[in-house]
């Protein structure tokens, strides 16, 4: 669908090539188009009379009247619990957000796309290191290191050395790390054992690919060419795209814990926490269920404060590899034959690799 | 424009709870300068789309978006984003309308009380005064791992909220949390003596008293509960910055 978008005749590129991405992962788009009176694309619905601008009006005059019986219903201490903790997950990933994309844009818009090419060595096996080393030096949520590794392999980089980046980059880089820091200030092993045991997924996940993995499963989409913005605009564009994407997962996220937080009572996460193999497979699953931002699932994790550190860690090294929506973007930009194979091959080395580097750091 | 104009309400919403008090219901003080940047540049990139998407429909023959620029990756104008970008809106909605309370009564009860004995705990000696100001989570500590060697007679004035109780009866509880109200977990401290009685949940107050080695079992995770004997209390407002 959005993959084969054109260029508007001003000049401009009414579609960067991640939110194409996102189209073919079943993401739709429809109330999300640019303003009214740009009808410089053809409209498939609505005759082009309302846009998105006039439904979140419209939503806002809603609400706004509904205030009220809003604040009636909210009043309730479980709702009103629940807003609380959904509000505080975003207010704490918000700097952490901002200050992540921020760097990836940064780095996204400066550093030219053939340098990767370039700096990688020729042979797979020795790619596959250096492809994860990159990753930690290159900051970024994983809503951005998808679309990044998609772009890698367009560029010639082996598939191998692209997908060992695609779950470095968001899972061990100086942000993540530093998030880990703040959210376990009595236990600082924790940061070495995320680092450590993402290094070695991602490695191994390459080499695995090496080996087992056939070109065929990954079919990118076909896109334009968007090459041609000057920076500045290329800079915000990247920051504002990167922000609405991961923060609108990320809003996905608080909502899915704060509804954990106030659902599941403490007593069922206690008696799960007491057993040590099946909380380690519990917090992985949990991990891939809320689908939180690398850069804030350090502070969830450590307010699951009745399981073990090394089920936690299971956690944080799941979480940036496997989750929902990273398993709908990678469906979209590598194909789902790719991403069936991808996603619960990279789950059990997680899981797995992050049992043994607990029990030998924590 | 749309997605722009969410992210500018976003901003908003995360500025005015930043630049107000409200944010330390939710988050740690040391968060507020990075909010505020946060927020600041958010509306900067919000108002750089607009500026770009604004200018794109001037018919301007000298328009720099037609340079070729090889060294520009592949961000172009994204007027198709998915849906997902729209739930941004949900948390400005709750801060702007809703600004939800801080945790109180309801979280305590869920959650057990935050002292267990894995921890480790250290009592430096109690700063002069009478009664002496401190807090739920140093008398609970002190009370219950230092078996009130280090409290002796002194006494001891603590603020806090009422919540009820294993056995019903209200107690004083205060939320601790390392970074936001997610990971909050509720001090229980049990009241004897001259107890608060007649008030609601989520009631704030101040109590004076002294150490009593009464203790009562937490059943929602099988931790200890300290008691204080209270020598008198006064209802106050609700703390500018809600946990400890």
């Amino acid at each position: 669908m959005a993959a084969s978008e054109h260029t508007t005749p001003s000049g401009t590129n009414p579609t960067a090539d991640r939110s194409s991405v996102l189209d073919v992962a079943g993401t739709t788009t429809g109330t999300d188009d640019g303003p009214p009176h740009r009808d410089t694309r053809p409209r498939s619905w609505l005759g082009g009379r309302i846009g998105s601008v006039e439904i979140l009006a419209a939503l806002l005059v809603l609400i706004v009247v509904l205030r009220g019986p809003l604040a009636d219903l909210l009043a309730m201490p479980a709702l009103a619990t629940w807003t609380t903790v959904f509000v505080s997950v975003m207010m704490q990933a918000v700097p952490f957000l901002v200050f992540g994309v921020l760097l990836s844009a940064l780095i996204a818009v400066f550093v030219p796309r053939s340098f990767w090419a370039r700096a990688l060595p020729k042979h797979p096996v020795l790619a596959v290191p250096v492809a994860s080393a990159a990753g930690v030096v290159l900051p970024g949520c994983e809503c951005g290191a998808v679309p990044i590794a998609g772009s890698l392999i367009r560029r010639g980089v082996t598939p191998a050395a692209a997908l060992a980046f695609l779950l470095a980059a968001p899972a061990i880089n100086p942000i993540v790390l530093t998030a880990t820091a703040v959210a376990f200030p009595n236990n600082p092993e924790m940061v070495l054992a995320r680092a450590v045991a993402s290094l070695l997924v991602a490695m191994l996940m390459g080499w695995l690919w090496l080996r087992l993995g056939r070109a065929d499963w990954i079919r990118l989409p076909r896109r334009p060419d968007l090459d041609g913005l000057p920076r500045g605009e290329a800079f915000w564009s990247a920051v504002r795209h990167d922000v609405v994407h991961a923060g609108g997962f990320l809003v996905v996220g608080a909502m899915a814990a704060a509804t954990i937080n106030v659902v599941v009572p403490a007593r069922w996460l206690q008696t799960l926490a007491d057993q040590p193999v099946l909380s380690i497979l519990a917090l992985a699953g949990l991990a891939v269920l809320l689908s939180i931002c690398s850069e804030a699932d350090a502070f969830v994790a450590a307010s699951l404060s009745q399981f073990s550190l090394t089920a936690r860690l299971a956690f944080l090294v799941v979480g940036p590899m496997v989750d929902l929506k990273l398993v709908a973007m990678q469906a979209g930009i590598f194909g789902r034959r790719f991403a069936a194979r991808f996603a619960p091959a990279t789950f059990t080395v997680a899981v797995a690799v992050a049992v043994v580097t607990g029990m030998v750091l924590l | 424009m749309a997605q722009a104009c969410v992210l500018i309400f976003f901003a908003g919403a995360v500025l005015r709870a930043s630049i107000t008090d409200l944010y330390l219901r939710y988050v740690k003080e040391e968060l507020r300068p990075f909010l505020i940047a946060a927020g600041l540049l958010l509306i900067a990139a919000a108002v750089m789309t607009l500026w770009y998407e604004l200018r794109s429909y001037l018919p301007d023959p000298g328009n720099p978006t037609e340079s070729d620029d090889p060294a520009v990756e592949e961000h172009g104008h994204a007027h198709h984003e998915p849906r997902v970008a729209w739930l941004l809106i949900l948390p400005a909605l709750g801060l702007l309308l809703v600004a939800p309370p801080a945790l109180g009564s309801y979280a305590a009860g869920q959650t057990g009380t935050a002292l267990t004995s894995e921890q480790s705990y250290d009592y430096p000696p109690l700063p002069a005064g009478d009664p002496v100001t401190t807090t739920v989570f140093d008398y609970a500590v002190r009370a219950l791992f230092d078996k009130g060697e280090s409290l002796g007679d002194r006494r001891v004035q603590l603020t806090g909220f009422i919540t009820p109780g294993p056995d019903g009866q209200p107690i004083l509880a205060r939320m601790i949390m390392s970074c936001c109200a997610a990971d909050g977990r509720p001090v229980k401290l049990g009241m004897a003596g001259n107890a608060p009685t007649g008030l609601g949940d989520d009631t704030w107050v101040q109590v004076t008293g002294r150490y009593t080695d009464r203790i009562t079992r937490d059943p929602v995770n099988d931790e200890d509960i300290p008691y204080i004997e209270v020598e008198y209390w006064r209802q106050v407002t609700a703390p500018r910055d809600p946990y400890e």
